[in-house]
């Protein structure tokens, strides 16, 4: 089919790997747009090609319902005026969307492998579970309702159900009994540490840039593992554990000892995460600059001795900033030429992200 | 792609005798059951099966595909406006959807054929279409397809400055305009008091010099548009330099806006009119009782106005009914208007009984323009609830502004006329005596937004080659861009 070729080249242009000039058309929109409950709005890419047309702040226009003057109206109105010919006239599609999808669509999108737990099948946990019913049974587990329906059909259907007096007298084949069934739950354990750089050279912007990349991560991870744990670490010269909120919130200035977070990390893990039964999944995300070489030599020492040989891997990003030096990346780069398990990516802003996640999640560890 | 089922086949011929019997009009309909990524394909090329190669078509393919399989939104009938028509169903809807579809798409196709608005309108487009194809994709196996697809996409971007009311009025060309001017210039002699001593003043061989002077003064001066011009694409294909294949595809993506454009100017009239009688035909003659509640749940969902949007279907089905109704009942003309006792105006009832063939009239006669214009009443409104929303800088959202009527219609007209576009024409070809290209936008209160504006003028200037300028208002002043194709300047202009 001739759309087919059309679509191609539309993602190929989505993709930025022809017609660069366009990209600046492409509307990107937030990747992670409203979240609601357990959905996220995701928009769809859109190329709008330029025309002489209104601001939309200065248009307005008419819309129907309630309210009165000075009343805010939800979201942004749609356009009235419709496109011509018969496509519907919406510019930005937004879906909503399950994570669940949302992981599997990332997953298309970044041609990202299936993980692969380690970790011991057996250590399944088998439930039992009553959720069905069954013409045989023992007389305690006895479904009341179904029998009781069952029972009525059968009145119903041979005639003899009378209205005015309506006795109901099951027979054996009426009766119907609960049934359960067994079901095998998948222990394959996970967590993930964030250890983040709060220091002064760490600006709103990298935050940012850090938390989208987490909350794709975390969505991602959260598709292969049930009940995964998160961590959450901060450091400058020295770590300490914090929640979600303050993780994303903290702004600390100082210098940079990343070991303090490194062995808070090594602390964590051993305290609460055997590796024999725990995925481990430590991420650091900083803009390169540590204190010291001689506090990076220790960070190579705990790598190289406690992490590389134990966790599902080690994700270190850096994220491009005016004052980081960038160095860290440099000193692993060298330090670990080969490593499996260690990955490293820079993110030099908002569009590299999705390169980013590609760089820590494309290994399927 | 396949034929209808007997089923469907039966009942098409039965909807189709109703459709006739209640007085609808319409070419020979053809109804074809496809899956629904073609019925997305299809809507992605705006219903035509082929299309030249574009990514836009695909970008409209994967929004339109994503959202049916999000489960947002299904296309439930597509018509294409050609003689025979054609329309789509989906295959594996229910009876009863399809049953509806079928009453609206004999909705369409009566207005279609019957709307004055679309009387100048190819009805063979599917091989239109289906010719431009074929010659854009000769011109990519010549030029290659980076090359013409560029030049599309410029194209692309004018592509709404097109004069909608031209096909409805039979115009001077750009030729025998020129023409005209020149021979009613009077020729420059002298003044003479008595009659009997003209040929000695103006002896023959001065009037004819002073002709051949003027005629040349005339041409050097000579402006071009001689008025202004608000088919700015027909005038690039005339003026612009452009190589034989960009005329060529220039003048295809012209003709498919001409033809898409009467679609646009009759939204909520063709959308309402159809909902008007797929209602009517669905609940007077064709549904079966079982299947009213999947029908009432499908009309309702189409009816169905986003909290504070404004829905064509919903806005025109409900004028439909209420001119219906009017004019059942004698609600117009002078003494209506005149009355001001609201019990006698809720009483009034003429028993005139001419809403029918008055909503027949409207369906030939009007455009959405005119159709808000005449029959929008203050009662309309208040009933339907409408009001006007503006953005508020301050609190940096929309919020509904008025409920009063002149307000409303003027907005609603607003945004109707042009389809709610800047206008924008055509003024020198020849500006400042530099070859360069004067567009004006006439402004009217709104001004345009200006990241869009410049990429259009960087894409207008690509194709008139020499700078371009547009007179338009930016930050409540008068300015003049410019762009030579290299970078944009902004001139103050002083009020004129």
């Amino acid at each position: 089919m001739a759309i087919r070729e059309d679509h191609g080249r539309f993602r190929d242009i989505i993709r930025g790997r022809i017609k660069e000039n366009f990209k600046k058309y492409v509307s990107h929109g937030e990747m992670v747009g409203k979240r609601e409950n357990d959905f996220v709005k995701i928009p769809v890419p859109y190329i709008d090609i330029p025309r002489f047309k209104y601001g939309p702040k200065q248009r307005g226009g008419v819309g129907q319902g309630q309210g009165s003057p000075g009343d805010p109206i939800d979201g942004d109105p749609q356009d009235g005026s419709g496109e011509a010919g018969n496509s519907p006239g919406q510019h930005q599609l937004e879906v909503d969307i399950s994570m669940e999808e949302l992981a599997d669509i990332l997953g298309e999108e970044l041609e990202l492998p299936r993980i692969q737990p380690k970790g011991r099948p057996q250590a399944d946990a088998v439930k039992t579970k009553y959720s069905g019913i069954a013409p045989v049974g023992p007389e305690g587990l006895r479904h009341f309702k179904s029998s009781y329906k069952r029972a009525l059909k059968r009145y119903i259907s041979s005639g003899i159900y009378d209205p005015k007096e309506p006795v109901i007298v099951p027979v054996r084949a009426d009766f119907r009994y609960r049934s359960f069934k067994q079901v095998v739950q998948p222990q394959a354990k996970a967590v993930v540490i964030y250890m983040m750089d709060v220091s002064g050279s760490m600006g709103e912007e990298q935050k940012e840039i850090v938390r989208l990349e987490s909350f794709w991560i975390n969505t991602w991870l959260k598709r292969h593992y049930r009940g995964l744990e998160t961590r959450f670490v901060i450091h400058d010269a020295a770590a300490k554990e914090v929640d979600e909120k303050t993780f994303f919130s903290t702004s600390e200035s100082g210098g940079t000892l990343i070991s303090s977070a490194y062995k808070l990390c090594q602390q964590i893990i051993e305290a609460d995460y055997p590796w024999n039964e725990w995925n481990v999944y430590p991420f650091h995300f900083s803009d390169g600059d540590n204190w010291s070489g001689e506090d990076t030599r220790l960070c190579m020492r705990l790598l190289r001795e406690f992490f590389l040989p134990n966790v599902n891997m080690f994700g270190y990003g850096q994220v491009e900033s005016k004052y980081g030096s960038g160095q860290f990346l440099k000193d692993l780069e060298r330090e670990f030429p080969s490593e499996e398990s260690l990955v490293l990516s820079k993110i030099e802003n908002r569009e590299k992200i999705l390169s980013s996640i590609k760089d820590f999640l494309g290994k399927g560890k | 792609m396949a034929n209808l089922t007997p089923e469907l086949a039966a009942w098409k011929a039965k909807i189709e005798k109703h459709a006739s019997g209640f007085g609808l009009d319409f070419f020979e309909t053809i109804f074809e059951i496809i899956t629904y990524d073609q019925i997305n394909q299809f809507a992605a090329y705006g219903g035509f099966p082929v299309r030249y190669p574009h990514w836009r078509f695909g970008m409209e393919y994967e929004q339109l595909s994503k959202s049916y399989e999000y489960g947002l939104s299904k296309i439930y009938e597509m018509v294409i406006n050609t003689d025979p028509c054609y329309a789509y169903l989906m295959e594996g809807n229910r009876m009863v959807d399809q049953k509806l579809v079928m009453a609206h798409v004999y909705g369409h196709c009566d207005f279609f054929k019957n709307n004055q608005w679309f009387a100048p309108t190819n009805r063979k487009m599917m091989d239109a279409m289906a010719n431009h194809a074929t010659r854009i994709r000769r011109y990519i196996d010549r030029y290659g397809v980076d090359v013409v697809e560029d030049f599309v996409d410029k194209c692309l971007s004018l592509e709404n400055l097109i004069d909608r009311y031209s096909p409805y009025i039979r115009k001077r060309t750009e030729k025998e305009r020129q023409e005209e001017a020149r021979s009613k210039d009077q020729v420059g002699l002298l003044q003479v008091g008595r009659e009997y001593m003209d040929e000695y003043i103006n002896p023959p061989d001065f009037v004819q010099f002073q002709r051949d002077k003027r005629r040349e003064e005339m041409e050097s001066r000579e402006k071009v548009p001689s008025e202004p011009q608000r088919d700015v694409l027909e005038f690039l294909m005339h003026f612009a330099p452009l190589k034989n294949w960009q005329q060529d595809v220039l003048s295809i993506i012209r003709d498919e806006a001409y033809y898409f454009a009467p679609q646009g100017m009759t939204k909520i009239m063709n959308e309402g009119w159809a909902s008007y009688w797929h209602s009517k035909i669905m609940t007077e003659k064709v549904m079966k009782d079982s299947e009213i509640i999947d029908f009432a749940d499908a009309h309702s969902g189409t009816m169905a106005m986003a909290p504070n949007g404004f829905n064509p279907y919903k806005v025109g089905i409900e004028l439909f009914r209420d001119i219906e109704e009017r004019w059942n009942k004698g609600r117009f003309g002078k003494e209506w208007n005149e009355c001001d006792d609201i019990r006698v105006k809720s009483d009034w009832d003429l028993k005139l009984g001419k809403g029918r063939e008055k909503v027949f009239e409207v369906r030939r006669n009007y455009n959405d323009v005119t159709f808000i214009d005449e029959f929008l009443t203050e009662d309309f409104c208040v009933r339907n609830k409408f009001f006007v929303y503006k953005f508020n800088k301050r609190a940096g959202r929309y919020e509904i502004d008025t409920r009063d009527f002149p307000m409303i219609k003027k907005q609603l007209l607003f945004q109707l006329t042009n389809f709610g576009q800047p206008i924008i024409q055509v003024e020198n070809a020849n500006f400042e005596n530099r070859g360069e290209l004067l567009l004006t936008h006439l402004y009217e209160g709104i001004e345009m937004q200006p990241d869009y504006m410049r990429e259009t003028l960087r894409n207008l200037q690509a194709i008139w080659s020499r700078p371009v300028n547009l007179a338009t208002v930016v930050d409540n002043q008068a300015r003049l861009i410019h762009f030579d194709g290299k970078e944009f300047k902004e001139v103050v202009l002083q009020a004129s």
